[in-house]
């Protein structure tokens, strides 16, 4: 029973990450798209989790916080380059 | 002892999907880029709690691991996600994305066009 429900839960998230994908292919702007790839990677973290408690280890959650900075970065670096044309400054 | 870590960890996993498969319906219907980082950031952050959260308490009954590794993995990702949709919405506003056309008003325009060069 909690083994088919963790599988549910696995299934309605593809579905969220497959419309996430809808909204990086079809999106306007780049800030759409970028916002859109924010999101599958927080579902993606969630995607981990859940994975882990089917599983029944704790040998996944180091890949939860790695992909929590990874998409915080690169969300953070593709914001700056929508807004100013480079991601780090040069100082003079 | 077992069975009630079941079934704590699986409403928290099945309501914290739910609210995923909701943030990413609105970010689908949603008019134009503010609306929709507003359902993305806010109802993803809360359905990714939900999962983390009953992810650690399933571990914590079940077999009383208390893992420091997805406290802090909750405490980045609470603090994180609405900066990076801050971030997004004000390169989006400066990058001169529009509105979209049933909004009332553009308040940040007046603000922006006047002669304060500390937000340019």
């Amino acid at each position: 029973m909690f083994e088919i429900l963790m599988i549910l839960s696995l299934i309605i998230l593809t579905l969220a990450i497959l419309l996430n994908i809808y909204r990086v292919i079809k999106g306007p702007s780049s800030a759409d798209r970028v916002q859109a790839l924010d999101s599958i990677g927080i579902n993606l973290i969630a995607g981990i989790a859940i994975f882990s408690v089917y599983l029944d280890t704790h040998a996944f959650f180091e890949l939860i916080l790695l992909i929590g900075i990874l998409s915080f970065v690169g969300t953070i670096a593709f914001a700056r380059f929508i807004e100013r044309g480079v991601v780090i400054e040069r100082k003079r | 002892m077992s069975g009630s870590a079941e079934v704590i960890a699986g409403v928290l996993i099945f309501l914290g999907t739910l609210i995923c498969l909701i943030s990413a319906i609105g970010l689908v219907r949603l008019p134009d880029v503010y609306t929709r980082s507003h359902a993305a950031s806010k109802s993803s952050t809360v359905g990714v709690l939900f999962i983390l959260i009953g992810t650690l308490l399933y571990f914590v009954i079940s077999e009383g691991y208390f893992s420091i590794r997805l406290i802090l993995g909750i405490l980045f990702v609470f603090l994180t996600a609405p900066v990076a949709a801050h971030v997004i919405c004000r390169a989006a506003y400066r990058a001169e994305v529009p509105l979209t056309e049933n909004s009332a008003e553009d308040e940040l325009k007046d603000y922006m066009k006047g002669d304060s060069p500390s937000v340019k």
